[in-house]
């Protein structure tokens, strides 16, 4: 594994293996020092094309947290808005010996170019392009589900497990969602069923192939398939208007038939739990009693970015360079 | 762990065989490592005037059976010892110099005993002591975890060849061996049986 690009690159033994790594690195971040030599010395850049946040947060806490020197870049007032191409831009980041580069950028497969296009020598991970994949929510996201949902909910070892066997509903807007993308090819090579649960307009055209059940009603998806998990994707506002595609008539039709409410909360699973990628739209997809509830791992979902994360820089950054394959050392 | 040969001084080590190689010699049987583990916990008890404030951190992977035996032993001596609290488990991984010379390497766990390391005698325990950069790197992590009041160092075996200025307090054997040499400790409780091996390199 040299880059993170796509959560379907992943077989299910680096998946496992970088959530259990995950689970290591959050072990540590509940001591009263959560700093770790692990990569001193190393350099990794934020390279921002898309405001974001928790993301870039996440990964600059992430990166620090293991002692790497973290430099951020963003399209906003730099010489991107001066009319520097992508190209010139990650030329620039490898004459100034960047060993990792973090991108997120509003094009899908942006990342995919930057690491296979030799303008960078550095490890490549996607925080998120277009509307392809995001994989590292991807995997805090399955991670979170495993803490929870696996081993007698979080009461064994739930090392070397995966998900097999567990119903997650994703809800939303999975047309413009590359966190559902994501999520359905990771949760499937982890052993999950998906349902995806949208208004026909949000679907994508072509998504039969997918590997996961599609469903218009998600009142029927609660009460047939018992999901234990559900998770609901933002939906833009911006979208019910004609300018913003017209996709559904008003925002309070789409909060009646996919929101998450108390009554569709009553009616989840005793042991279900709520996600949501952030940031929420209170009111709308998810309404505030579902949101607070204690069966919301919302909050926990963010700490575990910062674990999962660290998990990721672990594995592509810590080894022999380069070319080498995720392998145990036979010490 | 067992050979330890991972000095990134080194890093045209040759290829480890894998399975028993069939020059391996045995050093140490089962009757002998049992007999270095009840002596070193004597010893353990007579440094430190009794068991008080004693914890045993094993370093994964064959550290760790090593400490809870030895917990075992100073239990049968003093009766007022717990086993279970005694016993910890400290992984380094993160803190090694050598990880840019290496496949990457699976994280272990580290869990402290329920009374911390604060002000307590901290005795880490390996299986084989060698260029001693696992233990720099054992140091560093407990630097990060507490303030021990003292740490001491148990190896079952010493094989010498030092890189750094690192000693142990309680050693099971003295083991004079060249660089081309490899030592392996078999435990029961990783690799089914109990031994000390020596393989590879012309004496």
């Amino acid at each position: 594994m040299k880059h993170l690009l796509s959560t379907a690159d992943l077989s299910r033994d680096e998946a496992v293996l970088i959530l259990d790594t995950a689970a290591q690195m959050a072990a540590t971040q509940e001591r009263a020092i959560k700093k770790l030599p692990t990569l001193r010395g190393r350099t990794v850049v934020n390279l921002f094309y898309e405001d974001s946040t928790r993301t870039r947060i996440s990964f600059e806490t992430a990166a620090k947290r293991l002692s790497a020197d973290v430099i951020n870049f963003s399209a906003k007032g730099s010489s991107v808005s001066k009319g520097e191409s992508l190209k010139d831009t990650a030329l620039t980041l490898q004459a100034m010996g960047a060993d990792a580069v973090v991108i997120r950028h509003p094009a899908s497969g942006a990342p995919h170019t930057l690491a296979t296009s030799g303008w960078t020598q550095g490890a490549v991970l996607n925080a998120g392009d277009g509307t392809h994949q995001h994989p590292t929510q991807a995997l805090l996201d399955a991670y979170t589900m495993r803490r929870h949902l696996v081993g007698e909910s979080g009461i064994a070892d739930v090392a070397g497990r995966d998900l097999a066997g567990l119903r997650v509903a994703i809800v939303g807007d999975v047309l413009h969602s590359r966190v559902a993308r994501s999520n359905v090819d990771l949760l499937h090579t982890l052993g999950a069923e998906v349902t995806l649960v949208a208004p026909p307009t949000l679907l994508p055209v072509g998504i039969a192939p997918w590997p996961c059940r599609v469903s218009y009603d998600l009142d029927a998806v609660v009460t047939d398939e018992r999901p234990d998990a559900i998770m609901m994707l933002r939906v833009q506002r911006e979208r019910m208007s004609n300018a913003g595609g017209g996709f559904f008539p008003s925002a309070v039709e789409y909060t009646r038939r996919y929101g998450l409410d108390a009554r569709r909360m009553a009616r989840l699973p005793e042991h279900a739990i709520v996600m949501h990628p952030g940031p929420m739209n209170r009111g709308l997809e998810i309404s505030a009693t579902a949101a607070d509830s204690p069966r919301a791992v919302i909050v926990e979902q963010v700490a575990n970015g910062v674990a999962v994360r660290m998990a990721a820089l672990y594995l592509l950054l810590a080894q022999e360079t380069p070319g080498s394959t995720l392998q145990e050392d036979a010490r | 762990m067992s050979s330890g040969p991972a000095a990134p001084a080194q890093p045209s080590e040759p290829p480890e065989p894998t399975g028993s190689a069939p020059t391996a010699t045995e050093v140490l049987g089962p009757h002998e490592i049992a007999r270095a583990l009840t002596r070193i916990a004597h010893e353990i008890l007579e440094r430190n005037k009794g068991a008080a404030d004693l914890v045993l951190l094993g370093i994964p992977t064959r550290g760790l059976p090593l400490a809870h035996r030895l917990a075992a032993r100073l239990a049968e001596v003093e009766a007022t010892v717990d086993p279970a609290a005694l016993v910890g488990s400290l992984d380094i991984t993160m803190y090694r110099d050598d990880l840019r010379h290496h496949p990457t390497r699976t994280i272990g766990a580290t869990v402290l005993p329920p009374g911390g390391i604060d002000g307590r005698v901290v005795v880490l325990v390996d299986d084989v002591l060698f260029s001693g950069r696992t233990i720099r790197a054992a140091l560093d992590a407990l630097n990060d975890l507490g303030r021990p009041r003292v740490v001491q160092l148990a190896a079952l075996v010493d094989r010498g060849h030092r890189e750094l200025p690192i000693r142990p307090d309680y050693v099971g054997k003295n083991l004079p061996t060249s660089t081309a040499e490899r030592v392996r400790v078999l435990l029961t409780e990783t690799d089914g049986a109990d031994a000390v091996l020596i393989d590879g390199g012309a004496r």
